[in-house]
C-alpha cells in the first residue's frame, strides 16, 4: 500500500527542495510522519547508546518480539497498536531487568522466549479477520499511517523517556562501564537496571511505529554503533548518534515520499552505509602491549 | 595456623579499620569466624590466602555489601556503609572489551561524579577536569586520559583503575588482586607505585594478592585468611616457610639472601596465580 503513496499524492520531485518540503508537508499524513518520526529519532538515538554500551541489542531485539505479539493482541481486540506495544514490551523488560545484567546476556534464554512471543503474535494476526496489512505495518513500520493521537501519546512517552535520562545520565554511565565500582560507591545497580529496561521498552514501542519490529535495529543500535565508534566522550556520542537518527528519518521520509518505496527501508538502508563507511574509516581500535 | 599476638594492635584513634569476633557467612554458610584485627593508619596490609577463603568477603564487609553475622566491625569509627567517601575500591577485573572506544578519562570521572543525578554545572566540570588530571598524574599516566578504553594494556588499565579509585581522595585504598595478569616487571612497577602513593599521601592500603613477591618491600602487614579463620601479623612472623605451606595447604618455600632481602617460591600448582 505505501507504494501507492506517490500515485495518490500525484506530486512529483522538483529540484527546488524548499518547494518540495512544503509540497509534501501540505498532507497532514507527512506532516505527522515528521513528528513523530523527529521524536523517535531523538529518543532511539540517546537511549541506543546505551543500549550499545550495556551490549544490550540483543535484548531490545527479544522486546521488539513480545512487542509484536502484543501489538498483534491490540489490533484484534480493536485498540491501537501502540497500547499494545507499551504494555508487552514494559512487561518483558522489567523481567529481563528484575533478572540482574548477567543474566540479560544470556541469549539462549531471551531467544526462547522471543521464539514464544513471536508464535504468540502469528496466532493474534491469524485470529484476526482484517487485512494483512496490520502484520505487515507492525513488522516493517507504517510511519505514514500516523494519527494525531499516536503523536501525542509518542510526544508524552519520548519526553518522560529524555527526562529520565537527563537525571539518571551518570549513575547509568556509571553502572554500564563499570558495575562493580558503581554498586561499591552505593549505586543501586538493580533499580538501574530495571528502570533502564523500561525506558529500553518504550523507546522500542515507540520506535516499532517508525521502522517496525523487525528493523528496530535501524534507530535503536545502529545510530548508536556509528557514535560509539566515532567519540570517545559519551557526551559526544550520545549527541552523534541522536544526529545520525535525525538525519536517516528525515532523509528517509523524504525520499520515500518521492519514491515508490518504504520508509524503514531507506532508513536502514542510510544507517547501514554509514556504518560500513565508519568501519572502513575507524577500524576496530588495534591493544597496543606497552 | 601459627597463633600470633596482639602486640602488633595499635591506639585506636590511629587505627582506620577495627574487626573485633567478626563472622561472615553467605545465608548459612560461614565463610571465616571470630576475626580479630586492625588496620592503621597508612599501614600497607596484604591479604593472603588460599582461593575461595573468604579474602573478597573481608572486602565485602569493609565495603558494607555484606552484613557481618556476628562481632563487631568498625570502619573510620563506624559501621561500614557503602559508598563511603574515603574508601577507593578496585575490584578483580574482567579484560575491558577491545571495542570500547570511550576514553580513560571517563572512567576516572566516573569516581567522582558516577552517582551525581542531572548535569554537572560548569564549576563542577572544571574541578572534576582538574580532578582527573591530578589522580592521572599521580599514577604516571597523564597521556593515557585520552586514549580508548580498549586499547589499553592490562598494566595501563590497571593504572587506570588505581587512578579511579584515587579521585576522590581516599584514606583508605582496597585493591583485589591488582597483580592479576601482569608480568613481573608490571607487578613491580605497579607495587612501587602503590606504595609510593601511600608514603606520601598516608593512605592504608588493604590488597589481596596471591604474589607476594612484588610486595615484600613495602608490606606493614599481612593479613591471612584461611580454613576458616582470620589472622594478621607482621611480614617477618608470616612470611615463613612454614606458616605459607599451612596456610595454602601446599609447600611453599621463604628464601633469604645475603642481603635480607627475601623471595617466596611456591610450586605453581599448589598457589593459583590468577
Amino acid at each position: 500500500m505505501r507504494s501507492l503513496f506517490a500515485s495518490l499524492t500525484s506530486t512529483s520531485f522538483s529540484l527546488n527542495l524548499w518547494s518540495d518540503l512544503q509540497n509534501m508537508w501540505q498532507y497532514e499524513f507527512m506532516r505527522h510522519a515528521f513528528m513523530a518520526g523527529t521524536i523517535v529519532a531523538v529518543v532511539a538515538g540517546v537511549v541506543g547508546y546505551f543500549v550499545v554500551l550495556r551490549r544490550l541489542s540483543f535484548a531490545a531485539h527479544a522486546l521488539s518480539h513480545a512487542g509484536f505479539a502484543g501489538a498483534a493482541g491490540a489490533v484484534l481486540i480493536g485498540i491501537s497498536p501502540l497500547y499494545g506495544l507499551l504494555a508487552f514490551t514494559i512487561g518483558g523488560g522489567l523481567a529481563m531487568g528484575a533478572l540482574g545484567k548477567r543474566a540479560m546476556n544470556r541469549d539462549v534464554q531471551i531467544g526462547t522466549v522471543l521464539a514464544f512471543m513471536l508464535g504468540l503474535g502469528v496466532l493474534f494476526i491469524s485470529l484476526y479477520t482484517g487485512y494483512a496489512t496490520e502484520a505487515y505495518s507492525i513488522l516493517f513500520g507504517e510511519i505514514l499511517g500516523i494519527s494525531q493521537t499516536d503523536v501525542i501519546v509518542t510526544l508524552i512517552a519520548g519526553a518522560l523517556v529524555l527526562l529520565v535520562m537527563g537525571l539518571f545520565y551518570h549513575p547509568l554511565l556509571f553502572t554500564s562501564l563499570d558495575e562493580d565500582v558503581a554498586e561499591a560507591k552505593g549505586v543501586p545497580v538493580l533499580g538501574l537496571g530495571l528502570l533502564f529496561m523500561f525506558i529500553l521498552a518504550v523507546t522500542t514501542s515507540i520506535s516499532v511505529q517508525v521502522v517496525g519490529v523487525l528493523l528496530i535495529f535501524a534507530l535503536l543500535v545502529t545510530p548508536a554503533a556509528i557514535a560509539e565508534r566515532l567519540a570517545t566522550r559519551p557526551k559526544n556520542g550520545v549527541l552523534i548518534s541522536v544526529a545520525v537518527a535525525l538525519a536517516a528519518t528525515w532523509i528517509g521520509l523524504f525520499t520515500s515520499f518521492y519514491l515508490p518505496y518504504p520508509v524503514s527501508f531507506f532508513i536502514i538502508t542510510l544507517v547501514f552505509t554509514l556504518y560500513i563507511i565508519v568501519r572502513l574509516w575507524k577500524p576496530s581500535a588495534v591493544r597496543i602491549e606497552e | 595456623m601459627p597463633k600470633l599476638s596482639d602486640s602488633n594492635r595499635q591506639v585506636s584513634s590511629t587505627n582506620i579499620v577495627e574487626a573485633h569476633d567478626l563472622t561472615a557467612a553467605y545465608k548459612n554458610t560461614v565463610v571465616w569466624r571470630e576475626a580479630t584485627f586492625t588496620i592503621g593508619k597508612g599501614e600497607f596490609v596484604a591479604v593472603l590466602g588460599p582461593n575461595g577463603a573468604g579474602k573478597t568477603t573481608l572486602f565485602r564487609l569493609l565495603l558494607g555489601l555484606l552484613q557481618p553475622v556476628s562481632g563487631r566491625l568498625e570502619l573510620f569509627g563506624s559501621r561500614p556503609r557503602r559508598g563511603h567517601g574515603l574508601v577507593g575500591y578496585v575490584p578483580q577485573r574482567r579484560p575491558i572489551d577491545s571495542e570500547m572506544h570511550i576514553e580513560a578519562a571517563e572512567l576516572v570521572r566516573l569516581g567522582l561524579y558516577g552517582k551525581k543525578l542531572g548535569y554537572l554545572s560548569a564549576t563542577q566540570s572544571k574541578q572534576a577536569e582538574d580532578a582527573v588530571a591530578k589522580a592521572l598524574a599521580q599514577v604516571d599516566a597523564e597521556t593515557l586520559g585520552a586514549k580508548p578504553l580498549g586499547t589499553l594494556s592490562g598494566g595501563e588499565l590497571q593504572r587506570i583503575f588505581l587512578a579511579q579509585a584515587l579521585v576522590g581522595q581516599p584514606q583508605l585504598l582496597m585493591l583485589d588482586e591488582p597483580f592479576a595478569n601482569l608480568d613481573i616487571r608490571r607487578e613491580a612497577q605497579l607495587a612501587s607505585l602503590v606504595s609510593k602513593i601511600v608514603r606520601e599521601q598516608q593512605i592504608s592500603v588493604l590488597l589481596i594478592t596471591h604474589d607476594l613477591n612484588p610486595l615484600l618491600p613495602f608490606l606493614d602487614r599481612v593479613i591471612y585468611v584461611a580454613n576458616g579463620q582470620v589472622a594478621s601479623g607482621k611480614p617477618s612472623d608470616v612470611i615463613t616457610t612454614k606458616a605459607l605451606s599451612k596456610l595454602y595447604g601446599a609447600p611453599v618455600e621463604v628464601l633469604r639472601d645475603s642481603r635480607g632481602r627475601v623471595a617466596v617460591l611456591g610450586t605453581e600448582e599448589a598457589v593459583h596465580h590468577a
